[in-house]
């Protein structure tokens, strides 16, 4: 592998970064804002699921997002990636909680656009839809965890303690299960892009096990994460705990929980294949927006409440913040391939 | 594992809740043996018996300080309840500071030796049953605080019920003292022995008070 391959790859990595910061931030940003686990256990568990989520389960967004546009050329992979990656850090410093699903979309439609290349209009709507259906279903999700988890308290007449440990161990469970889905589900974001052009050769290891060239990517994109989670989610994990909505560490477990089976179910091949198999309309492998995920399932416990605790003017700011994301990214992204199609003479496209 | 410590976490709550029964109950007991106190020095006056249960109401006192103590340190130590913490602290301060009043009680009368002439015995024996089950019903609001929110507004009713009741029997009391042929020092005296036990009542409601607001804040 050359340096340019490998200067053409810290795209990726600064995209993984910048994932690892914001949207793994989502997944306990409850947990530790309500302090009921600590930063680092957060830090350890996210990271460690995150990069299993990636190598296990991480094909199936991968492929529909390389069919909205296969970028074929490393310098055009950096480009997408580093375009997605300003834009998220871009809107993160207006304080609007973005994901780097959409910054990617945008990205590798502005690598359409800049290149002359098609967009498979049908999977940019099925991904379009995805980024609604998301937050309305966090939010049918979460309505009903809390309807039935504040039953069950109410009837179950645990000590205030006991709840308090139950709820630690299972707001690390569920934490552990965003970890692995956010992994599986968002890889594609960090990583897919370079999935057609992986400079890796599949590793052998004594005839057992294949570690293929698309795995180690997803090992390193994975792992990209995890310094991510770790050196900038700390911020946003408070930032996401305390100031979307004060909520009780319950409220807490229930918005990871509902985070978590949203962003498993548009990652799970299996599940998709089971509801085909029944004739059901099969769930799209998407990678969704983890920040999406966390808002739709706050606003479904608000709504719950009666609303009232809802901060709608916010709401809106982000729902905005969502739109505008994937134009930015797409504006950077030609931006950044003019700059090194131009300026550097880079072949961005094959 | 992880820093959950998840053997001992589970493990170390179970211990608390022990001493924060311990404590609730440690408080509902130190009311009964103060009515029982009051019917010993009524009928016997401050004897050998009056005397040991002072004693017991101030080791019961010690007892509750440390097990408070213990569990504040666990709460902050380990971050327990991060959410309700403050509000238990407060709450078990509260109930200290009744366990606290009733002890008062006990020294005043040991100390100063109030002489209730027998026409009043039956009104003090019933106003210290009333500020009594006053307590006692706080003690069951703040169990419910604990274990079964629902129930804690129904027993804070009973509180406050018993509160005023507790009003209504000082005032007549009180009124009698001074109807009758007492003199006025002895007749100040007695209305300062009144007016401190009904105090337990009204403390008992400011805590239940308090409690109603807490377990608004403690649903999910």
């Amino acid at each position: 592998m050359d340096l340019l391959t490998i200067i053409f790859l810290t795209g990726g990595l600064f995209l993984g970064w910048s994932l690892g910061a914001n949207d793994a931030a989502n997944v306990f940003g409850t947990a530790v804002g309500t302090r009921m686990v600590r930063f680092k256990t957060a830090a350890i568990v996210c990271s460690l699921f995150v990069i299993l989520g990636a190598i296990i389960s991480g094909s199936g967004t991968t492929e529909t997002l390389s069919k909205l546009g296969s970028i074929n050329a490393l310098p055009g992979a950096f480009a997408a990636c580093v375009a997605a990656g300003l834009s998220v850090y871009i809107m993160t410093k207006f304080g609007l909680p973005v994901s780097t699903t959409q910054a990617i979309v945008g990205a590798i439609v502005g690598w359409n656009l800049y290149t002359g290349s098609s967009t498979n209009i049908k999977v940019l709507i099925t991904i379009l839809s995805t980024w609604i259906l998301c937050p309305i279903i966090a939010g049918l999700i979460a309505m009903f965890f809390y309807t039935v988890t504040k039953k069950l308290l109410n009837n179950s007449k645990l000590h205030i303690l006991r709840v308090d440990a139950y709820t630690r161990t299972a707001l690390l469970l569920a934490g552990a299960f965003g970890a692995y889905s956010l992994g599986a589900n968002n890889i594609a974001n960090v990583m897919g892009v370079f999935v057609p052009i992986a400079p890796f050769s599949d590793i052998n290891l004594i005839n057992l096990f294949t570690f293929s060239s698309k795995e180690q990517l997803f090992l390193l994109g994975g792992l990209a994460i995890a310094v991510g989670v770790f050196t900038y989610s700390k911020k946003v994990m408070y930032t996401v705990g305390n100031d979307l909505l004060k909520m009780s560490p319950v409220a807490a477990f229930i918005v990871v929980i509902s985070h978590s089976i949203v962003l498993f179910l548009f990652a799970s091949q299996g599940i998709s294949s089971f509801l085909q198999s029944l004739n059901l309309p099969s769930i799209p492998l998407v990678p969704v927006s983890s920040s999406q995920a966390v808002i739709g399932a706050v606003i479904g416990i608000g709504l719950l409440k009666g609303g009232k605790e809802v901060q709608w003017s916010i709401a809106g700011r982000i729902s905005l913040g969502w739109v505008v994301l994937p134009v930015i990214a797409a504006f950077v992204a030609i931006i950044i391939l003019f700059i090194l199609e131009n300026i550097f003479g880079a072949g961005i496209k094959i | 594992m992880f820093g959950l410590k998840s053997k001992s976490l589970f493990s170390q709550s179970k211990e608390l809740e022990r001493q924060i029964d311990e404590f609730v109950n440690t408080v509902s007991e130190v009311g009964l043996i103060f009515k029982k106190a009051i019917r010993d020095y009524l009928s016997n006056g401050s004897g050998n018996n009056f005397d040991k249960m002072v004693e017991q109401v101030s080791s019961m006192e010690s007892k509750a300080d440390k097990i408070k103590k213990e569990v504040e340190t666990a709460l902050y130590e380990d971050t327990l309840i991060p959410d309700a913490r403050s509000d238990v602290l407060r709450l078990l301060e509260h109930l200290d500071e009744i366990i606290g009043l009733i002890q008062g009680n006990c020294y005043r009368f040991s100390i100063q030796k109030p002489a209730f002439p027998k026409d009043f015995h039956n009104d003090l024996i019933n106003l210290t049953d009333v500020v009594i089950d006053s307590a006692e019903s706080l003690c069951i609001s703040v169990r419910s605080f604990f274990r079964d929110i629902k129930t804690v507004r129904d027993n804070a009713h009973k509180v406050t019920f018993y509160e005023k009741e507790s009003d209504k029997q000082t005032s007549d009391l009180q009124r009698k003292i001074f109807k009758s042929d007492l003199t006025l020092d002895q007749k100040m005296h007695l209305r300062y022995f009144v007016e401190k036990i009904d105090q337990i009542a009204d403390q008992a409601e400011d805590i239940a008070d308090e409690l109603q607001i807490y377990s608004i804040k403690r649903s999910i």
